[in-house]
């Protein structure tokens, strides 16, 4: 599934991101395969995206969710 | 003899490395821009011990050294050229106990660079509230460098870090990880064509085409290695190296730092649900608009009274005790009333500067990016672009600049073509003054009926702003790539040193650069209305008397003013355009003011003050000599019709050098500017037009 389809509240670990199209800066915040990332909030209709990846608090697109990889985890 | 050296200060945004830089520097600081571009170039001196100070550089906040906006750019220019005249001595990387691991990133990368460098993790005093323990001797031995742990907020660690600094003979500059064996193979090709350079530094230039040691992107490209590949190899490369810089970050952080979970965030995730509800968020933001708003007129209106009398009384004391020839003359009818219609804005733009970065320190700002980000996305905007519609609202220029983390090319432009239509500063005083003339002082469903007369006329710049971004999202042919990132920083009372300082040099920086125009601009009017061509300006005494029966001498003297100041260069130039503006209900003295407010709106008042000072003895504030202009007919010039015209085409009309100044600098072209002076200035003539037709 991709991060797009996460609901608020859930967490997940990373497992692949298209590096095309994932902006490094997110990357660089620590958006990687096998780091835990959890959907803290959502703006209206969905988008953006409130994150904590990797201990790091970050906002973005529901365009970018789409091209992120991840298996949700329990708790 | 006494030695300087240079520091370099890096971090993370919100890492409180400004705090940082405030703490060393106190207020021996100065801003400026780098050479060229508009990125703030803050900097300075630091006493470190007997004969030994610091020039200190506060550069840009970085995630990264792989830049990814102009100001990021700024670091690695300055970090890969040694012969700089800034180039550091020292670098302090500056982390935030709190996000260390991702702060530590930009660290390692440093490192590779083999700057002599300090790692400083600041907000020490959150770690026992967090449960944070760190194992300092550890840390220092793993990452190879010296640790100073700092509380901004306390004041303390800075002298440790003074004394690391001075003894910056003695640090390590050795690199932590090797990154090298993300790809042996290409790195070491790389390396073997150009023996003599610092490899880390040949992967920059390779990834973001900058310069250093006269190798670009392009003398790489021309070596027979294929060393830049392809755009995917790179990135894929990028994201191995950022992955080893990690995993090694993971393994001294695990060993060395500790977490008491159980103590962790819970307040901010509870702030959190409520500043960014679906509902009520938005709820709090326009009540904290509103607030900000109103505290900017009720605030300002006592010291904007002082200064108004101030400048009037000034400008009396130098009529009456200084001789009457050209130069006093200038001074008191050019130079103090151009002076004060600038000193007038200072309190609302230090007010609303106040609140700006407030907001920015607590890290609700980045929350209203997250809530408004879908809305304006529909009007071509960016989230981003909240902060500079509402800085627009001080002043153009700093909003302007503030569209620079706004990652998409295309929501950048618009929001920097459209942030002009927003209420700035400088068209205040004339609605001010407009409004108190032609708006009567009643009460409308129990609200004052001028200030909903101002906020309407708030409202109307953000509508407009909205109104055209949302035209230009189909008019603009640009490619759309989203790459928005925001960071949520953690909440946190805001250093009010901090907040003091940039308000002054905020408030200080505007105050000088509009003032310069401001009164170059008054001098010359004033020069302007008191000479004139021919012989109807120098014999407009003798005409004057020839044609009126007029027995009363003050009244003869006004008629002869009056005559003057018509017969004059700068009276010539308003009749010359008057047929042009008649139809919005203007005369030829506002044409005047007009003119010459199209370098800079808040002009306006100063030329009225200066057109109508001219010639006149009696000191009457501005407003009661406008409020008796009468057109020839002896009707009143300022009415409900030609007041609100005349409002409206300050609302929509480009009227800022500054401003297109800046356009042009973050545009690199003179189109946009062009565009926006010739746009902006069609559409307010037409609204006036229609303004004064209708009422």
């Amino acid at each position: 599934m991709t991060l797009a389809q996460l609901n608020k509240g859930e967490k997940a670990v990373i497992e692949d991101l298209n590096t095309d199209e994932v902006p490094l800066k997110l990357i660089e915040m620590g958006c990687l395969p096998g780091n835990h990332i959890e959907l803290l909030q959502l703006a209206p209709f969905k988008d953006p995206l409130y994150l904590n990846v990797n201990g790091a608090q970050v906002a973005i697109r529901r365009e970018t969710a789409y091209h992120i990889q991840v298996k949700k985890t329990n708790a | 003899m006494k030695k300087r050296i240079n520091v370099a200060l890096i971090g993370n945004p919100n890492t409180g490395k400004s705090s940082v830089f405030n703490l060393l520097t106190g207020l021996q600081q100065k801003t400026g821009n780098y050479p060229g571009i508009t990125v703030e170039k803050k900097e300075g001196v630091c006493r470190l011990s007997k004969g030994l100070s610091a020039k200190v550089f506060d550069l840009p906040g970085t995630y990264s050294l792989n830049a990814s906006s102009l100001d990021e750019n700024v670091v690695i220019e300055l970090l890969l050229n040694r012969k700089h005249e800034d180039y550091p001595d020292v670098a302090v990387i500056v982390a935030d106990i709190e996000n260390l691991k991702r702060n530590l990133l930009l660290f390692t990368q440093i490192k590779d660079l083999a700057i002599p460098s300090i790692l400083v993790v600041n907000m020490s005093d959150r770690m026992r509230r967090k449960g944070i323990t760190l194992d300092l001797a550890g840390m220092e031995k793993a990452l190879n460098t010296k640790i100073v742990l700092t509380s901004t907020l306390r004041k303390e660690g800075i002298d440790q870090l003074k004394s690391h600094i001075a003894d910056f003979a003695h640090l390590e500059t050795s690199p932590c990880v090797d990154f090298r064996t993300t790809d042996p193979e290409y790195f070491a090709a790389l390396q073997q064509t150009f023996p003599n350079q610092s490899i880390y530094k040949l992967w920059l230039v390779i990834t973001q085409d900058v310069n250093f040691a006269n190798i670009n992107r392009n003398t790489i490209q021309k070596t027979n290695g294929d060393h830049t590949r392809s755009n995917s190899f790179l990135k894929r490369l990028q994201q191995r190296e950022t992955i080893k810089r990690y995993q090694f970050i993971n393994e001294v952080l695990k060993k060395h730092l500790h977490v008491n979970q159980s103590e962790a965030t819970d307040f901010q995730s509870r702030l959190d649900r409520i500043l960014t509800h679906k509902f009520w968020g938005y709820i709090i933001f326009f009540i904290i608009l509103f607030t900000i708003f109103q505290a900017i007129y009720d605030w300002s209106s006592y010291p904007m009274d002082a200064i108004d009398s101030a400048f009037v009384s000034m400008s009396e004391w130098t009529k009456t005790n200084l001789p009457s020839w050209f130069l006093p003359k200038l001074i008191s009818e050019g130079v103090i009333p151009g002076l004060g219609g600038v000193a007038i804005f200072i309190p609302q733009i230090a007010i609303l500067f106040v609140f700006i970065s407030i907001l920015e320190e607590t890290g609700y700002m980045s929350r209203v990016v997250f809530l408004m980000d879908r809305v304006l996305r529909k009007f071509g905007l960016s989230g981003k672009s909240v902060v500079p519609l509402i800085s627009g609202t001080a002043c153009a220029i700093p909003a302007i600049m503030a569209t620079r983390n706004i990652e998409s090319w295309k929501e950048r432009l618009i929001t920097i073509l459209v942030t002009p239509f927003t209420t700035c500063s400088a068209r205040l005083p004339v609605y001010l003054i407009l409004i108190a003339l032609v708006i009567p002082d009643t009460r409308f469903l129990g609200a004052n009926m001028q200030g909903l007369v101002l906020m309407g006329l708030y409202l109307l710049g953000f509508g407009m702003a909205l109104a055209a971004a949302y035209v230009l999202q189909f008019v603009l042919k640009l490619p759309y790539k989203s790459a928005f990132v925001v960071e949520m920083p953690n909440y946190r009372i805001p250093i009010l040193r901090n907040v003091g300082i940039t308000v002054y040099n905020k408030t200080k920086s505007f105050v000088f650069e509009a003032g310069k125009i401001i009164l170059a601009i008054s001098v010359l009017l004033w020069v302007l209305a008191s000479n004139g061509p021919g012989s109807s300006f120098g014999n407009a005494e003798e005409i004057v008397r020839q044609d009126t029966t007029l027995l009363n001498q003050a009244e003869l003297e006004q008629k002869i003013s009056a005559y003057k100041l018509e017969h004059s260069y700068l009276g010539r130039a308003g009749k010359f355009i008057e047929p042009a503006i008649a139809p919005l209900g203007y005369d030829w003295k506002i044409g005047i003011a007009i003119v010459s407010s199209f370098a800079a709106r808040e002009v306006f008042v100063g030329t009225l003050a200066t057109i109508y000072n001219v010639g006149t003895d009696e000191e009457d504030t501005i407003k009661n000599r406008m409020a008796d202009e009468v057109h020839p007919d002896g009707k009143p010039v300022f009415t409900l019709a030609s007041g609100m015209s005349l409002m409206i085409f300050y609302a929509f009309a480009m009227q800022c050098m500054s401003t297109l100044a800046i356009v042009r600098k973050e545009t690199n072209s003179w189109r946009w500017p062009t565009i926006q002076l010739v746009v902006m200035t069609v559409i307010a003539y037409l609204a006036a037009f229609a303004t004064f037709q209708l009422l």
